[in-house]
């Protein structure tokens, strides 16, 4: 049996699907030169991992199979290297990711890996046992479902997001009625008051509700919207940061923020845009004491 | 992050006391001034507790 075809099929696609998948999302950070030169090498070793099991297989040399659990070890690498890297320049941003953020991204890094990893796998197995169309077929539904599947939820699903009035009493700051911090100095209240722009984020039910409590998830929203709207801070103006608050009695979430571009519409659409994070996904009501105390 | 009082600036002196450095201004002009200096040498954000005292923070 010719295995060249098979394994070629499956290295070319695999790569490819990294390809893909390195571009179709903007949010994770700016995939620089480098970085997408990283990423695909690695996605093209974990192609070629996946494309030859197949045949290896098919030859009996059970040796070549167990080199897979190397990539196991390998692509764990990835997650850690993301980690590291997003950590360390986390210092320098002016308004951090959060360690919940940057720990979702490194995962989906790793994730992806896997993901190529079997496309190249079923790839080569279906161009092995049937022609090269159906193997090019496959990767074509192995990826579509890759990326519906792994494409998880945007706060816009989980919650309303509308405009909110910024205002102050006395020194105490409030978005509606949401109070986030006392400010001092007139003129720092004055700046807030002209060029704030707050946002109130109303989950939808008690799952939402569990995850947006979650300062992480907070943390990665301040983070989206002021990379997509601008800040007007600097390092040495703390008191402009952009904050969140929650409201104790109904979990809505208050955000505040000061952009360079005072676009609402735009404020709400990248607030909506934002990626439900992970690790501050809560689903109270899939359990039956989460859904007693709901009601 | 560790919170922390690094001053206190005001025009009631009678009211602050402590280990921490206290500014004395002769002023709300004035006080709002040296809390903005401080507040932009420090890194830190000015609090206003309402009886002629700012506090500075860091968060």
């Amino acid at each position: 049996m010719d295995y060249i075809t098979p394994t070629a099929a499956g290295v070319a696609l695999g790569t490819l699907a990294r390809y893909i998948m390195l571009r179709s999302d903007y949010r994770q950070y700016p995939t620089y030169p480098h970085g997408a030169v990283t990423h695909l090498s690695l996605g093209f070793i974990g192609a070629a991992l996946g494309a030859v099991a197949i045949p290896a297989l098919l030859e009996k040399d059970f040796a070549a199979i167990s080199f897979l659990s190397l990539a196991a070890t390998q692509f764990r690498d990835v997650r850690e290297m993301e980690r590291s890297m997003l950590s360390s320049i986390e210092h320098s941003e002016l308004v951090p990711r959060g360690p919940d953020y940057i720990e979702g991204i490194a995962r989906v890094f790793e994730a992806r890996n896997y993901l190529v990893i079997i496309i190249a796998l079923l790839v080569s197995g279906f161009t092995a046992y049937t022609n090269i169309g159906v193997g090019i077929l496959v990767s074509i539904i192995a990826l579509f479902f890759a990326n519906k599947l792994m494409k998880g939820k945007v706060v816009g699903q989980i919650a309303k997001v509308r405009e909110g009035e910024v205002r102050f009493e006395g020194p105490q700051l409030f978005v509606d009625d949401i109070h986030f911090m006392n400010l001092g100095t007139e003129e720092t209240r004055q700046t807030v008051l002209s060029r704030g722009l707050g946002v109130i984020i109303e989950p939808l039910d008690d799952n939402a509700r569990a995850t947006l409590a979650n300062s992480g998830q907070r943390q990665a929203i301040a983070h989206e919207a002021s990379a997509q709207v601008g800040v007007y801070r600097d390092v040495d103006t703390a008191e402009f940061m952009p904050i969140s608050r929650r409201d104790l009695d109904t979990g809505r979430i208050g955000l505040i923020i000061l952009p360079i571009e005072k676009d609402i519409e735009c404020l709400i659409e990248a607030v909506k845009r934002t990626p439900v994070l992970e690790s501050a996904m809560a689903k109270p009501l899939k359990s039956k004491t989460g859904r007693g105390a709901s009601d | 992050m560790r919170k922390e009082i690094l001053a206190a600036i005001t025009i009631n002196p009678e009211l602050v006391g402590g280990g921490i450095p206290i500014f004395i201004a002769q002023d709300r002009a004035e006080q709002d001034k040296i809390a903005t200096y401080l507040a932009r040498i420090t890194e830190g954000v000015v609090h206003d507790l309402e009886n002629g005292v700012y506090v500075l923070a860091r968060h």
